[in-house]
């Protein structure tokens, strides 16, 4: 076992700030690994200390592996603390990261390479006996034609080392699977680095299902479940926990089933296992497994009771769980609106800039996980979430109705956000009643629109 | 009613006839502001505009476009930066770029990529016609509207 007492934040925004917080409250002090488009943000003011990891572009800052273990060895911080997206599932970081003495707040690198290659861990849930979608690896155009003619449109294709959504895309006829292809490719390596990807069947009227597991390397227990129907494009853009309209056995299952996968790659760490759910016909698909602290964790933390990224530098330390499945109760229900710097009235094209004004809410059941405020730049550079909106309260219908007076008491301008829209969104009966698939926003935004041009 | 695209084109006829290089309008409906020359860059921060409506927003995004096509004293349209980012010549790393210098092009020519908070932005060449200067570098940070090649429309 080794303590942490001093940790390098190798991430931005909200979640850098979320992860000072804890520091704070477990008496580590923090260090901020910042670009230079970041040297003045809130995060940079909470630190203990920040340390200038390079210019803008990811590629020269945040994806700088040798960057950031030399600003962790020049700071001499015990652990580093990836955060989402970035280097948090990268192998060779945390590889890095061990031979240079550090703790990586995350799971072991082969659990990294297990899961963090989406062919691999289709293969592991395939070993652990875990349902999959229909599909495999493809290289060429060629490939993909034989492959898509096999599976049939419409299918998805997916980055093999992707996550977040990112590099994932529909393709509805053969015509366009080339072109997709290319484009998926090309999103693919910039965001991760490598441009492999795969096909897989579309399963129509899918909701997407989540399970938070935590495991010490021995055990592993689930938190409960988070249903993320609610996307646009493969974003998120609305989460809440639990999962509702979810028949009690359907829901035992899925949690059985994510537990088992944890158990056979004796995972170590925080996870995410995700899953396709037909709730009607009552089956569910393996999806793919998230590695790190995920963006919607306050849902499951504000009906758990517990802090997630305090758990996950727990284990990483290397003490075993403090928490049996028994400890684990959910109280009431919780929702969360990403708050994205996006124009919903121009094909959600991103709106960086200044902030002129930013007022959030706040009261009971009410919690604003953000890095914004006015005069604070958002730059171009990186993704457009502002601020994650939680509200918890006793049921859904309170949660709900909770959520709406949250946003409309929301005020950000300098950039354009999706606030309206959300509010919009949490407001319609279809939402409001519960359990809508990953196709519902999508359909709902073509109504929308349709609205406005006949309005 | 929206403003619509032939009534922008309509303004802009007169626009570009009269000696001026800036339109207002502001009606009840709506307020259009343009411009023949790109907005001065201001570092890579882009202030948007807040007072106006989603309806006037909306209203002045489709002249800026059409504004940007104005045509250069050599007879060519630029093909403009459709938002800030990172231009890329190719749709993939390491594939052929998109268009050369002298490549035929239409309308909706996928001319190149804009990458802005992580999201590819398709550019299209916006004009039919050929390729005859490109001035922006693969991987070079733009501002919107900044332009990245130039087309000689076809007659």
């Amino acid at each position: 076992m080794r303590q942490i007492r001093r940790l390098l934040i190798a991430n931005r925004g909200e979640i850098a700030l979320r992860i000072i917080r804890t520091c704070r409250s477990l008496g580590i002090e923090t260090v901020l690994a910042a670009s230079e488009a970041d040297l003045d943000s809130v995060p940079t003011r909470l630190a203990d200390r920040t340390i200038c990891i390079g210019p803008p572009p990811p590629a020269r800052s945040y994806l700088d592996i040798e960057g950031v273990v030399a600003a962790a060895l020049e700071t001499r911080v015990d652990a580093v603390h990836p955060g989402y997206g970035f280097l948090s599932e990268n192998a060779a970081f945390a590889e890095r990261c061990r031979h240079a003495g550090l703790v990586f707040i995350g799971p072991d690198v082969a659990q990294l390479r297990a899961v963090g290659d989406k062919l691999e861990a289709r293969r592991q849930a395939v070993a652990a006996g875990l349902p999959v979608v229909p599909g495999g690896a493809v290289a060429s155009h060629a490939d993909a034609e034989a492959l898509g003619r096999e599976i049939g449109t419409p299918l998805l294709v997916k980055a093999v080392a992707g996550g977040g959504g990112r590099g994932m895309k529909r393709v509805r006829s053969p015509e366009v699977l080339a072109e997709t292809l290319d484009l998926a490719m090309s999103e693919a390596k910039a965001a991760f680095g490598d441009s492999r990807v795969f096909l897989e069947r579309f399963i129509d009227a899918g909701r997407h299902v989540e399970v938070q597991l935590l495991g010490d390397g021995e055990a592993v227990i689930h938190l409960g479940d988070r249903d993320c129907s609610v996307q646009r494009r493969y974003q998120k853009l609305i989460e809440e926990a639990p999962a509702p309209s979810l028949s009690d056995g359907l829901r035992a299952r899925v949690h059985a089933a994510a537990v088992t996968f944890g158990r056979h790659l004796r995972y170590r760490g925080l996870g995410t296992v995700e899953f396709l759910v037909d709730s009607a016909g009552g089956k569910f698909y393996f999806l793919e497994m998230n590695a790190r602290i995920q963006v919607e964790h306050p849902v499951t933390e504000m009906i758990t009771g517990l802090d997630l990224v305090a758990e996950q530098i727990a284990v990483a330390e290397g003490r075993p769980l403090r928490l049996g499945q028994g400890d684990i109760a959910w109280r009431g229900h919780a929702v969360e609106c990403r708050i994205n710097a996006e124009d919903a009235h121009q094909d959600f094209r991103p709106s960086p800039g200044t902030i002129t004004t930013a007022v959030f809410p706040a009261g009971a059941g009410i919690r604003v996980d953000s890095h914004i405020e006015a005069h604070a730049r958002v730059p171009p550079f990186y993704d457009s979430l502002l601020a994650k909106l939680i509200t918890h309260r006793p049921t859904r219908t309170e949660a709900l109705a909770a959520m709406q007076g949250a946003l409309a008491n929301c005020r950000i301008s300098g950039v354009i956000s999706n606030t309206a829209l959300l509010g919009d969104i949490v407001a319609d009966a279809d939402f409001v009643r519960g359990g809508v698939d990953t196709a519902w926003l999508g359909g709902w935004l073509t109504k929308a629109g349709k609205h406005a041009t006949q309005g | 009613m929206n403003l619509t695209r032939t009534d922008v084109e309509e303004i802009l006829k007169l626009l570009d006839a009269s000696p001026y290089d800036e339109l207002e309008l502001e009606t009840d409906r709506f307020k259009l502001t343009l411009r023949r020359a790109a907005a001065p860059s201001s570092g890579w921060t882009q202030t948007s505009e807040t007072k106006s409506s989603a309806q006037a927003g909306k209203a002045t995004a489709q002249p800026a476009a059409s504004a940007a096509m104005a045509r250069a004293d050599d007879g060519t349209v630029p093909v403009r930066a459709p938002l800030i980012g990172t231009f890329y010549r190719a749709p993939k790393p390491g594939a052929p770029p998109c268009v050369e210098v002298g490549s035929t092009v239409s309308h909706e020519t996928v001319v190149g990529i804009v990458e802005t908070m992580k999201l590819m932005n398709s550019v299209n060449a916006g004009t039919a016609g050929v390729v005859t200067a490109i001035e922006a570098a693969d991987g070079e940070f733009v501002e919107q509207d900044h332009v990245l090649m130039r087309v000689r429309p076809a007659r």
